[in-house]
């Protein structure tokens, strides 16, 4: 697979990941991580999904965790 | 009757409380005094924000150290639209496992004062979507019925502005609410210390919630079992029901048999 542009909370990234999956995974993130979700396009995108959705030049991830708050 | 503060329990949207303080996890010295923070105050529900991930190096999440400890109460702070409350809401979901929000639209970032107008579409968008929707707003008694008519699970009106620690700015118009509302009233932001957070119990509140009058504390933890007490005290001084006030004296004391020298 060729290599994509996407954003990934807000910076650029060259990927060549075929899954959102497999993005995540070389952050560190599985689907066994706590504590963390992610937005595909301005919309929560299931864990359970991560492993079936491919990638599209210009998709906007947001991968967030639940931090200290008030 | 109810003496003992274990036979008084407070039930929002079906979840009993034993402790009427929420406690917030922001702002502690460190993760240490952030944990017996929250041990000593005795809560059962404390706060969390959703912010992007530091994917540089993943620092320990606030799920790995509080998880089956307390219930989370995730916050949607920052959003300054119902839109992006709404979406911060969903996310906190997926992230903990939770239904239940606090919304927070705010309409000034130095105030940090409640957009009314954003909060009560973001409170009846997630209500539809089934969240358990507990709306940070103004300390207007017509806000507040109409968040509760949108289906708000409790008020949570502000003392003061967030982390001001000024106290109760307001209190007869929180004692009206409080006497008004179709919910549970949680008195959120502007608790500097102890008295401020008895008094809202005093005035009628279900509960407090507070994170800077304790994480910013000389001592957090020696103020968040102070906040346990203040809110405990405050509830049962309620209950109990205080006195009038009058403008003159009356002796406690007999006023027959006083002895003549």
């Amino acid at each position: 697979m060729s290599e994509i542009q996407v954003r990934v909370n807000g910076r650029s990234e060259q990927v060549g990941d075929a899954t959102l999956a497999a993005l995540l995974a070389r952050h560190d993130i599985g689907l066994d991580t706590r504590g963390v979700a992610v937005a595909l396009n301005g919309a929560v995108l299931p864990r359970d999904r991560w492993m079936l959705t491919a990638l599209h030049a210009d998709d906007r991830i947001e991968i967030v965790q639940a931090r200290q708050g008030g | 009757m109810a003496t003992d503060i274990h036979d008084d329990p407070l039930v929002i949207a079906g979840r009993t409380f034993t402790s009427r303080l929420f406690l917030g996890t922001a702002g502690y010295p460190n993760q240490k005094a952030m944990l017996d923070a929250v041990k000593a105050s005795g809560t059962e529900m404390t706060t969390a924000s959703i912010r992007r991930i530091d994917l540089t190096g993943a620092a320990e999440s606030l799920v790995d150290v509080l998880a089956g400890a307390v219930h989370f109460l995730p916050n949607t702070a920052g959003c300054q639209t119902a839109r992006d409350a709404v979406l911060t809401a969903e996310l906190a979901r997926e992230a903990l496992d939770t239904n239940w929000v606090k919304v927070e639209v705010i309409g000034d970032r130095e105030l940090l004062y409640p957009d009314v107008e954003e909060l009560l579409r973001a409170t009846a968008e997630l209500v539809d979507k089934g969240f358990v929707v507990l709306p940070y707003c103004t300390d207007d008694p017509i806000a507040c019925r109409k968040l509760a008519d949108a289906g708000a699970a409790a008020v949570m009106p502000l003392g003061s502005p967030i982390g001001s620690g000024l106290g109760i700015s307001n209190p007869h118009m929180i004692e009206m609410i409080c006497a008004r509302s179709a919910v549970p009233v949680v008195l959120d932001a502007g608790i500097g210390t102890a008295s401020d957070a008895a008094l809202a119990m005093e005035l009628g509140c279900s509960a407090v919630l507070l994170n800077t009058a304790v994480s910013k504390a000389n001592d957090p933890v020696r103020m968040a079992m102070a906040m346990r007490h203040a809110v405990a005290g405050g509830r049962l001084a309620h209950l109990a029901g205080r006195i009038p006030r009058r403008r003159n004296a009356e002796a406690s004391s007999p006023q027959l048999g006083l002895i003549e020298s």
